[in-house]
């Protein structure tokens, strides 16, 4: 699982690049689009997803303890943070797809340039931004969907008691993968919803 | 050497003489390289070969051969590398005062215009001695210019401008090859370079239906366009000063500083709010989709005349004030 | 022939189970190399009848046998299919998967079923290319630079894009079971300074495909995403910068061409090894150098782009770096010439394969010092030049390296002996037609002829025909293992456990070996190619 966990990395990597590129091009650009995103229900999102891995940690404890009852309740709250998560990401999606911000043809981005109210952003380039959103957050949420697969089996086989305190290894790579997507969140969060808001 | 079977590309600017070198000490270097290891190869395997009685020498290694024989073409390869590296400074860094041409690629052609204000496509005459810069773009996809017979080649992006120089040596016909895969017809993107003698070039020039130079067409778009409306010779315009501007460094507002190049006004017109010259406001209209390549390269020729007074009796370098008429051509 | 009766009795991973069940769903590495070894043959000879049709439109100048748009489709194809399903898959997912655990003294890989998912993962992709090839084809050039993949070509890329994402997967979970089997499933006393160097160059090229290939992946994906959603990222009229994509393709597709030839070099090793009958010369030279290509073939991926429109600055970085990594591949060929000092050389298929490789690999390697080197690359990039140089390579090397390794582990794989003298005609041929396709196309590069052309000037002709004639050459040299593999699996002659002498634990256990690879796990006292206590072949029986 390290090593896949390590290929996982190369993989975003490469949108990490991208979006450390146009960044720094267009920063104003990013800083304004980055601002039409809604803070309040990222940082719930990012609190859901600390949770679950919370969860996911002392799901891995109680089965080392062998308590198994434990073990199903850990890993069914992780499941529903998961899945809470997923359903607020579809409900803010939802929302930039009411306000036309989905890159493709319907898209519209009509805001002004930060200390120049008379002047507009350039819309191509706040598409860039949008379209790195959405290709990074969804890749995420596709990772999230397939973690929430992995746990269903999880909870599967807990439930049938088939874990021990000798024997809880899938646990602790289910473990180690949900660790890993929350680690990649921890990352997209403040790259996409925190530019410049000191300001 | 033959007319069917050429085997070494004509030699025609001044840089195809340095590639060339180079060219040859590699193929020597690999020839002897290749030599080497074929015959100790023939030698060790029929010296060697399995023979009823004679069993092989174990040998583990020996470090000292492999610092040797690592070390040694390391060598030889940074030697190579700083050969390499002195050639190419040499090929992208074009001399003060070369000729531009201007290059606009699509697909299938190439569109060249000289500053003059020639406009050649698929064909390119350029005087024999003289320096020349070409200034290149494309309009829609990844184009390369490339003259074997010069030994250049650069690609030709969308969006932004790319140069390459090079100086003729020799009158005659050469190949021009676009080099990057550009779809349908990007075989038949090929043209000729016609490097003429001096005076035949100077006739050439004056033969051809001049509709007035670079610089000149550059102006007329300038006041259709009303650019000088805000881009007044004095301070009180709502617009940058464009007098002298080419080439120097200009003061954005957010701090940073950025040389006046050809790609800075080029985006300057087509996506003003990028970068904001410190003092102003980001109030400059966008004018993608209302001008051309062929017309931004004449307007950037323009901006670079407006930084020398012309040769010869004429007013002094300043925009003509709005509702005057355009300056007649120069020749 | 023999009468076979005494194999035939013993039962080993071919006739354990039969039926096609057993084999589509086998979680044994010997059934599943064969597996690939059928589909990535199938590929081969796809690609090649697409390479063909290319060299006969390049008979002429004019563009008279297929349309412009066809021959677009054909050099792209072609690339695509040698890359993606033959080259980066041939001797990982054939001679790879069969040895790495018989070498190691393992019963099969670490993950047995992933190792069958990789293939079925190969064999969906291949299907969408193939898919992609009945309706229609892509003509981006393999490397679907962008805008023209992204916004102007009208043809199937983003199924194509998606043949090939799949397909990474496939590359990245055969490198991730190869780590974790060479780290994990040694036997007793095998030791990472006993391993075969065909282990270490394996490990070495599982790294690359472990961290570059999910980078091709996200490329590729974020061209479907903008030619489907109308995106930005790659195209400056919305905002965006091809040379972006250019940086992220190369970023893997560099890698990706020593996953192509760490492998033959690893095959390299093992034969030359066993016909010099001694221990490779500098054993930690050589396997260190694999592991010092993988990491150094990350740092050089810009000498793709010397005239792209990349700064003066950054050119000069990456032409330093590349020439630091050709340094290793010099040591390598060094020390393979001189293990046959004072060896005892014979010349079987597989020991000429290893000297056409090492020819070859040296004239590609050469080639590449002009490319690396930046006023000389101006001129010749994107010229038949470069054309000529990676075949050298890829054909030259890799191709004859999975040849020498078929050979050469023939008898272990199947438990018979392919005919020598078509073996060694055959190795001929494929030289003779090899240089003749490739060598006149260097001159070609030079005097300037560009790639991925349909019509050329006519001056560019000879040399073309001279090109065109090789490659029919090489066909035949290509068909004939063919025919006579398959015709050696009814009528060759039973080979025993060691038919070559060779060293190595896979020849310890029986021809073809059973289901799980060795009666008893070995315990390793000795050190890699110990030829000083294995009889040569000559003096062992070949049959019983």
């Amino acid at each position: 699982m390290w090593v896949f966990l390590g290929t996982e990395i190369m993989f975003f990597g490469g949108m990490f690049c991208a979006y450390l590129i146009y960044r720094l091009a267009y920063y104003n650009e990013f800083a304004v689009a980055s601002r039409t995103l809604s803070l309040p229900i990222g940082t719930i999102n990012t609190a859901v997803l600390i949770c679950s891995s919370l969860t996911v940690a002392l799901s891995v404890r109680a089965a080392q303890l062998g308590k198994q009852k434990l073990i199903v309740i850990l890993l069914i709250l992780t499941l529903l943070f998961g899945l809470a998560f997923l359903g607020i990401k579809g409900y803010e999606w939802h929302e930039k797809f009411v306000e036309h911000h989905i890159p493709g043809s319907s898209f519209s981005f009509d805001e002004p340039m930060p200390g120049h109210p008379e002047a507009k952003i350039d819309p191509r380039h706040a598409q860039i931004f949008f379209s790195l959103y959405f290709a990074m957050t969804g890749m995420h949420a596709l990772h999230m969907i397939i973690g929430v697969g992995i746990f269903s089996v999880l909870i599967f086989m807990s439930w049938r008691g088939r874990f021990t305190p000798e024997y809880h290894t899938p646990i602790e790579i289910g473990g180690l993968y949900w660790h890993f997507v929350d680690i990649v969140w921890i990352y997209l969060f403040p790259l996409f919803y925190l530019i410049d808001r000191h300001k | 050497m033959f007319d069917n079977l050429p085997l070494w590309p004509a030699r025609a600017s001044t840089t195809a003489g340095s590639v060339d070198a180079l060219y040859i000490f590699l193929v020597a270097l690999s020839l002897f390289v290749s030599v080497a290891i074929f015959t100790m190869i023939c030698i060790f395997a029929l010296r060697y070969r399995q023979r009823k009685g004679r069993e092989a020498e174990q040998i583990e290694g020996s470090t000292i051969l492999e610092l040797t024989w690592s070390a040694i073409p390391l060598a030889i390869f940074l030697f190579i590398f700083a050969w390499g590296a002195v050639v190419y400074f040499k090929e992208r860094t074009p001399p003060r005062g070369a000729t531009q041409i201007y290059v606009v690629a699509k697909q299938w052609m190439w569109k060249l215009q000289h500053e003059e204000g020639q406009r050649e496509i698929n064909e390119l005459h350029v005087p024999v001695g003289r320096d020349v810069e070409m200034i290149m773009t494309s309009q829609d996809v990844i184009h390369s210019f490339y003259v074997p017979a010069f030994r250049i080649k650069q690609d030709v992006l969308p969006g932004r401008y790319t140069t390459l120089w090079f100086r003729p040596t020799r009158s005659g016909t050469y190949h021009l090859f676009c080099a990057e895969y550009c779809g349908t017809q990007h075989s038949g993107m090929i043209g000729q370079v016609v490097v003429l003698e001096p005076a035949q070039y100077e006739a050439w020039l004056s033969g051809g239906l001049a509709s007035g130079s670079l610089a000149s067409n550059g102006q007329n778009i300038f006041q259709q366009l009303g650019c000088m409306t805000c881009h007044r010779s004095d301070t009180q315009g709502r617009g940058p000063n464009l007098v002298g501007l080419f080439g120097k460094r200009v003061q954005l507002e957010d701090g940073r500083t950025v040389i006046a190049d050809e790609n800075y006004v080029r985006e300057s017109i087509l996506n003003p709010s990028a970068k904001i010259v410190s003092g102003f406001k980001p109030i400059m209209p966008v004018f993608q989709g209302l001008v051309s390549e062929e017309q931004l390269n004449t307007l950037i020729a323009y901006i670079k005349s407006l930084n020398q007074p012309p040769a010869g009796a004429a007013a002094t370098p300043s925009m003509v004030s709005p509702g005057a008429k355009p300056q007649q051509p120069k020749e | 022939m023999a009468t076979a009766a005494l194999s035939h009795e013993r039962e080993h991973y071919l006739n354990q189970e039969y039926g096609i069940r057993s084999w589509l769903l086998t979680t044994d590495h010997k059934r599943i190399a064969l597996l690939y070894l059928v589909s990535i043959t199938f590929f081969f000879f796809i690609g090649g009848f697409l390479a063909l049709l290319i060299r006969l439109e390049l008979l002429t100048p004019a563009g008279d046998l297929v349309q412009a748009d066809t021959y677009n489709k054909l050099f792209t194809m072609h690339g695509q299919i040698m890359i993606f399903f033959f080259l980066i898959p041939s001797i990982p997912a054939v001679l790879g998967n069969f040895l790495v655990p018989l070498m190691i003294g393992a019963k099969d890989l670490a993950f047995p079923r992933i190792n069958l998912l990789s293939w079925y993962l190969y064999i969906v992709s291949g299907i969408v290319m193939l898919h992609v090839l009945l309706t229609g084809g892509v003509d981006t050039g393999w490397t679907f630079y962008t805008p023209f993949s992204t916004a102007f070509s009208n043809t199937k890329v983003i199924e194509a894009g998606v043949a090939i994402f799949i397909s990474g997967f496939s590359s990245i979970l055969t490198g991730l079971n190869f780590v974790v089997t060479i780290h994990r499933m040694r036997a007793p006393g095998m030791t990472f300074s006993r391993l075969p160097l065909f282990i270490w160059a394996h490990y070495a090229t599982s790294i690359i495909q472990l961290l570059g290939t999910p980078v091709l992946a996200i490329t590729l994906l974020l061209v479907v995403f903008e030619r489907a959603f109308n995106l930005g990222i790659f195209d400056p009229v919305r905002g965006g910068d091809p040379l972006l994509f250019q940086h992220l393709f190369w970023f893997y597709s560099h890698p990706a061409v020593y996953i192509m030839i760490l492998p033959a070099m690893a095959v390299e090793s093992e034969v030359v090894a066993c016909f010099a009958r001694k221990r490779i010369f500098g054993y930690r030279f050589v396997a260190m150098s694999s592991i010092a290509i993988a990491v150094f073939g990350f740092l050089v991926w810009a000498h793709h782009m010397f005239v792209a429109g990349i700064s003066l600055y950054s050119a000069l970085i990456f032409s330093i770096l590349s020439y630091l990594v050709a340094v290793p591949s010099a040591i390598k060929v060094f020390n393979w010439t001189a293990t046959m000092y004072k060896g005892s050389v014979s010349f079987t298929t597989p020991m000429l394969y290893a000297f056409g490789f090492i020819g070859l690999f040296t004239m590609g390697g050469l080639t590449g010092l002009f490319l690396a080197a930046l006023g000389l690359d101006v001129h010749v990039t994107d010229t038949y030049f470069v054309i000529a140089h990676f075949h050298y390579i890829m054909v030259g090397g890799a191709v004859m390296g999975y040849l020498g390794g078929l050979h050469f582990w023939w008898p272990k794989i199947s438990g018979r002996m392919y005919p020598e003298g078509w073996g060694r005609l055959a190795a001929l041929l494929v030289f003779i037609g090899f240089n003749l396709t490739f060598f006149p196309q260097f001159i070609l590069g030079y005097l300037g002829m560009p790639r991925r052309y349909w019509q050329y000037p006519p001056e560019f002709q000879v040399l073309n025909v001279l090109s065109t004639a090789g490659s029919t050459i090489l066909a035949v040299g290509y068909l004939l293992p063919m025919v006579y593999f398959l015709w050696s699996m009814r009528y060759g002659k039973v080979a025993d456990n060691n038919p070559w002498g060779a060293a190595g634990l896979e020849w310890m256990t029986s021809s073809p070996p059973p289901t799980f690879n060795f009666d008893e796990t070995p315990e390793v006292t000795w050190e890699a190619y110990n030829y000083e206590h294995i009889p040569a072949a000559a003096e062992v029986p070949a049959e019983r």
